[in-house]
């Protein structure tokens, strides 16, 4: 079986944000970037499936240079090879834009199964996967647990709310996104790293943005607090005592 | 029509509540822009369901009736959806942000050549009369304003609504109730790609976390698996629940079932202590309702505290040891 697994490089889930002049983006200046951890969740079911079904499992990510790193990590974890759209302009990119540059990658490779992550950890749209198998024109299914290879193509175990869970079953190709806690996610081994060296990684020039795009992003901020938050400081038994103190005469529950 | 239409979900024979919410976030839209507001449903037997929809102060209700949209896929959604946008032309399409919209409402959208703005916490005005959609970037740390752009052609502009950013309570009623009208999709049996089992529950909930009156929660802010002991003999301490966010039931170091926020149980209790939890909008819209938030986290700029009513911005490891020792003098 063929995988291909969308991978978006991401700022790290700790990074301390600034927004840039202007107010429209962040200052992306002094950020460090990681793997977005919903598509480590995907690139984990595709090595998986390899490691029961046999076949290849390429990383696909688009983005500037630095996203090399990204893709020589999923190379690490065990991808046989990478391609590496290379796109200055992600942020005037709408999802639909960004979907259309990996949907002609993904063509020229006729994968059986793509896999990504259920959403970004910065947009958080939750929306490239779904795009992407329309685009294609092939079935999806969303927000997976499990996958099994049928002979008919896959039977799929999505998460609904609430604790429910449905299995669906489709035929290939097909996409999936995926959802964290299905598998345990496996780190990169010094051998790992260093036979990532010599795997081929691919470099793609971005095709032109052709259409405007759908949706305008006027203006980033920090959000207005919903509460008046009343912050504690002092030295840790200091804190402590003022927290009893409201648990016993505003909360109640001592 | 060119107003705002809201696409409404059921489920087990009821229109559910972030559907009803949804609507309430379409008449405030309308209302904002002038024009009219309009749901549909979709579904096989749903006539009593649309009736309920006709007393809700709509211009009208569409019920979208065929024998392939008895069980939702994403395929038989799309087209019967695709088809009445096309008949209708509305300006905007609204969806309740589940799970089910995040399945099939990309699609529709990419159709259109649009873009789902998705998981809108507010809607605003903005400087030119149209509408600004508000929706959360980097997991709640910062806001971002959307606004569809100006396109030539005709462009419906989709968006779907978070839990709890709008009131089902506000949703206005009227009397003589909106005209209904159904619409019968065209849709092929092979058109139909997925084909979809009955939902089922894992093993039962033995933790029911909805009635415990207090709740202490952990993130991943606790780092170690052994580390969990540390929040246990707090929770201990106060008579409290433990409960979680989902990276630690992710990683086996809770059950799921003790998993607070979209995917796990949604609750309300007296006072929930949230400890090293960042605060994601998943999370959140599981543990807004609580009474009291008190958040310890490192991070002062964590959304958390954003929702908390006392908040403490230091290293839980300091914190937690001193708050469990306090609170067990304070019991004698």
């Amino acid at each position: 079986m063929k995988i291909i697994v969308a991978i978006k490089q991401v700022p790290e889930r700790n990074a301390q944000l600034k927004i840039a002049p202007g107010g429209k983006w962040i200052d992306e200046s002094d950020l460090s970037y990681t793997f977005n951890e919903p598509d480590a969740y995907a690139l984990e079911e595709a090595l998986q499936l390899k490691d029961k079904n046999g076949g290849e499992v390429i990383a696909l990510s688009a983005g500037p240079d630095r996203v090399a790193s990204t893709l020589r990590e999923a190379l690490a974890k065990g991808a046989d090879r990478a391609i590496h759209i290379l796109a200055d302009d992600l942020a005037q990119r709408d999802t639909l834009d960004l979907a259309r540059l990996l949907a002609d990658a993904i063509r020229a490779e006729s994968p059986d199964l793509i896999l990504t992550g259920l959403q970004s950890d910065d947009l958080g749209l939750g929306q490239t996967g779904v795009v992407l198998a329309e685009l294609l024109g092939i079935p999806h299914a969303t927000i997976i647990m499990q996958v099994e290879v049928t002979s008919t193509g896959l039977r799929v175990k999505r998460e609904l709310e609430d604790g429910w869970f449905q299995h669906v079953d489709m035929p290939l190709p097909a996409l999936l996104t995926i959802q964290s806690g299905g598998n345990k996610l496996r780190y990169a081994t010094l051998m790992g790293i260093k036979k990532a060296k010599s795997k081929p990684t691919a470099t793609l020039p971005a095709a032109p943005s052709t259409t405007p795009p759908a949706i305008e992003f006027a203006r980033v901020y920090l959000p207005e607090k919903q509460k008046r938050t009343q912050m504690l400081t002092g030295m840790p038994a200091e804190i402590a005592a003022q927290l009893v103190e409201k648990l016993q005469s505003e909360v109640r529950v001592l | 029509m060119s107003g705002v239409l809201v696409v409404v979900e059921h489920r087990n024979g009821a229109i559910t509540r972030s559907s009803l919410e949804a609507l309430a976030a379409g008449q405030s839209l309308a209302r904002q822009l002038g024009t009219d507001c309009c749901a549909a449903i979709l579904g096989e037997g749903i006539a009593s369901l649309a009736e309920e929809l006709s007393g809700k102060h709509l211009a009208k209700v569409f019920a979208v009736e065929h024998p392939l949209l008895q069980q939702y896929t994403a395929d038989g959604t799309t087209i019967a959806l695709q088809q009445l946008v096309e008949k209708l032309a509305p300006a905007y399409v609204l969806f309740p942000h589940t799970y089910q919209v995040r399945d099939f409402a990309p699609a529709l959208a990419t159709r259109f050549g649009q873009v789902l703005i998705s998981d809108v916490i507010a809607i605003h005005p903005d400087p030119e009369g149209g509408p600004t959609f508000v929706r959360q970037l980097f997991q709640g740390k910062l806001n971002a304003d959307y606004r569809p752009a100006p396109q030539g052609a005709y462009a419906p502009c989709f968006a779907s609504i978070q839990a709890g950013a709008f009131r089902a309570d506000s949703l206005e009623s009227a009397a003589p109730p909106a005209p209904i009208e159904s619409f019968s999709p065209s849709i092929e049996p092979a058109q139909i790609r997925t084909t979809p089992s009955a939902p089922f529950r894992e093993a039962a909930h033995t933790v029911d976390l909805t009635a415990a009156p207090v709740i202490v929660s952990v993130g991943r802010g606790i780092r170690e698996q052994e580390n969990i002991a540390l929040v246990q003999t707090l929770a201990d301490a106060l008579g409290a629940e433990l409960a979680a966010s989902r990276p630690i039931c992710d990683a086996g170091w809770l059950p799921m079932e003790r998993q607070v926020g979209s995917s796990g149980q949604t609750v309300s209790p007296k006072l929930y202590l949230a400890i090293g939890i960042s605060g994601a909008i998943q999370h959140l819209v599981g543990m807004k309702g609580s009474r009291t938030v008190i958040a310890i986290n490192k991070d002062e700029n964590a959304p958390i505290f954003e929702v908390a009513d006392y908040g403490v911005a230091a290293d839980l490891f300091e914190i937690v040891p001193a708050l469990t020792k306090a609170v067990l003098a304070a019991k004698g």
